[in-house]
């Protein structure tokens, strides 16, 4: 069966560099998976996510969404189908006002005027942005920064959504709202593809952890399985969440989250 | 001498009323480890870059009150007088990097201050091998990644030997195991050198492991000090400022509520000595 997102031996080599930033990764996603992307910094995931908007195109190996090769389309017909929110707002904001920068993705799909207007309504709404609907991006926060970023992309209505690193650097409350925001494009059906070093961001929404390490997929199954191998919590520099530790610790059902491992005590203690 | 002092100081930036910090009044002692959170906006780096002489002289506004740094006033002495004495680390490590390797980079503090080549050479080494950066010496800065800029940049700072650190969120764009590695750096530059370190950060479970000491701050005020495992087991108060409780007392947290744990933790190792 072929997958909703195809990689096949993708390697991929950045210029004036002597080792591969990729090296042969093959994965397959299916539509509404939420998977995040782990492995420390410079292990290749940036460069892979590059691959699935055709930012980068493969130097060997193929990258198809739904079934078309990434390089038989142009950066702008792949942001139809994939959204990528980068790491720093900074980066992407460019317009004078939240609407606009909101409004820019929908006038240049050519989206009609009144469809966007009815789409800008809904997203502010949804990322809680629309108390400022006039106001300079560069004035906000940096967690309202980070969900301008995001709402300017799921305005278009992507069907797969890249998210590099959508907590760092946010405080508590900002970070509470990310991961709402997130469970619920999850739940909407969205195949989302998280980049993060935010474990508990993991613990609570992904479905499936792939592990990069030195250009190569080292490991890929569940959040649990993943953390639960200590072995490799070390080879690929993570860090298990405190709750899985606990419940190892108290000798209950392992459990990823406070919530969980909660749940566990009191049945384990029963 | 005290490393810092901080008297009745506020700050409010040009063409705001608003006091950012808002008359705080605080000392740090020689040797302490101690480490300021608080939500996005509640003045933690507007009180660090006071603490260092950015401002009032390169970023000015309105003051009250006053800093001391071993004893120097920062609002009279300018922030490269105060370089040897405290070092400090921003958040955004692009913003200190300049040079075309990282070895320049960090030859650039001490040569600045006379240093001897010799004695140069041996603090780039032992800074390099700090934040594990040894192959990358003679790289340009800015083609390393995200974490490997943050680690040259904490290297830098190091090679000026100061005897005071402050690092604002120094962690943010590091992978946990580099997050891990910068605690354990700091860790060992106060524990073997006795440098006194205030910490600006996010994350608190390594917070309650390493630091001695906690300042939560809200609205431009201290609202709590006191050590970590006190000050980081108030799990509804953290909540309720919009800081993120440590995962182990979150965790602990919800036990304890409900009568099944005798206490609620901030790290592993008092979850593991927890005996009921």
């Amino acid at each position: 069966m072929v997958s909703f997102i195809e990689i096949e031996s993708v390697s991929y080599r950045y210029e004036e560099t002597n080792h591969d930033a990729l090296s042969g990764v093959s994965l397959g996603i299916e539509r509404g998976e939420c998977v995040a992307l782990l492995g420390p910094n410079g292990s290749g995931k940036t460069t892979l996510i590059k691959h699935l908007n055709g930012l980068l195109k493969p130097q060997t190996g193929r990258v198809a969404i739904n079934g078309v090769s990434t390089r038989e389309r142009t950066i702008a017909q792949l942001a139809r189908t994939v959204g990528y929110v980068f790491q720093n707002p900074d980066h992407m904001i460019f317009a004078d006002s939240v609407e606009e920068e909101v409004s820019f993705g929908p006038r240049n799909l050519g989206m009609a005027k009144d469809d966007i207007r009815r789409r800008v309504d809904e997203v502010l709404a949804f990322t809680a942005l629309a108390p400022y609907r006039e106001t300079h991006p560069m004035s906000l926060s940096g967690g309202e920064k980070q969900r301008l970023a995001l709402a300017a992309i799921i305005v278009s209505n992507p069907e797969i959504l890249i998210l590099d690193e959508p907590t760092t650097g946010l405080d508590y409350k900002s970070v509470q709202s990310m991961v709402h925001l997130v469970t619920r494009l999850k739940n909407e059906g969205k195949t989302i593809i998280l980049v993060t070093h935010d474990m508990s961001l993991v613990s609570r929404i992904a479905t499936r952890a792939v592990v990069m390490l030195d250009g190569s997929v080292v490991a890929d199954g569940t959040p649990l399985a993943i953390f639960s191998d200590k072995e490799l919590v070390e080879r690929a520099y993570l860090e298990q969440p405190p709750a899985l530790a606990l419940s190892a610790l108290w000798g209950v059902a392992p459990s990823m989250t406070p919530e969980s491992l909660a749940r566990a005590f009191r049945e384990g203690r029963r | 001498m005290i490393p810092l002092t901080v008297r009745d100081f506020s700050f409010s930036y040009p063409h705001t009323d608003r006091r950012i910090v808002n008359d705080v009044s605080f000392d740090v002692h020689e040797g302490e480890f101690v480490s300021i959170v608080g939500p996005s906006g509640c003045g933690k780096s507007t009180l660090c870059y006071a603490c260092n002489g950015i401002i009032p002289h390169t970023i000015s506004g309105t003051l009250g009150g006053n800093i001391e740094v071993f004893g120097k006033d920062t609002a009279t002495h300018e922030p490269h007088e105060l370089s040897a004495e405290i070092g400090i680390i921003l958040q955004n490590p692009e913003t200190q990097l300049f040079a075309m390797t990282v070895e320049e980079e960090l030859a650039f503090g001490p040569e600045n201050l006379g240093i001897e080549p010799c004695e140069i050479e041996r603090r780039i080494d032992w800074a390099l091998s700090i934040v594990r950066m040894e192959r990358y010496r003679e790289t340009f800065p800015f083609h390393l990644s995200g974490g490997q800029k943050q680690r040259v940049a904490i290297a830098a700072t190091l090679t000026m030997m100061p005897r005071a650190l402050i690092l604002d969120e120094p962690t943010s764009q590091l992978d946990p195991k580099g997050k891990r590695e910068v605690f354990d750096v700091i860790k060992r530059l106060h524990d073997e050198e006795g440098m006194t370190i205030m910490l600006i950060e996010h994350e608190t479970d390594l917070i309650a492991e390493y630091a001695e000491r906690v300042m939560v701050m809200d609205a431009g005020r201290i609202i709590m000090d006191g050590v970590p495992r006190e000050v980081l087991s108030k799990v509804e108060f953290l909540h309720k400022v919009g800081v993120r409780p440590p995962e182990v007392a979150e965790a602990t947290f919800r036990l304890h509520r409900e009568g099944l744990v005798p206490a609620v933790c901030t790290t592993m190792h008092e979850a593991r000595e927890m005996i009921w």
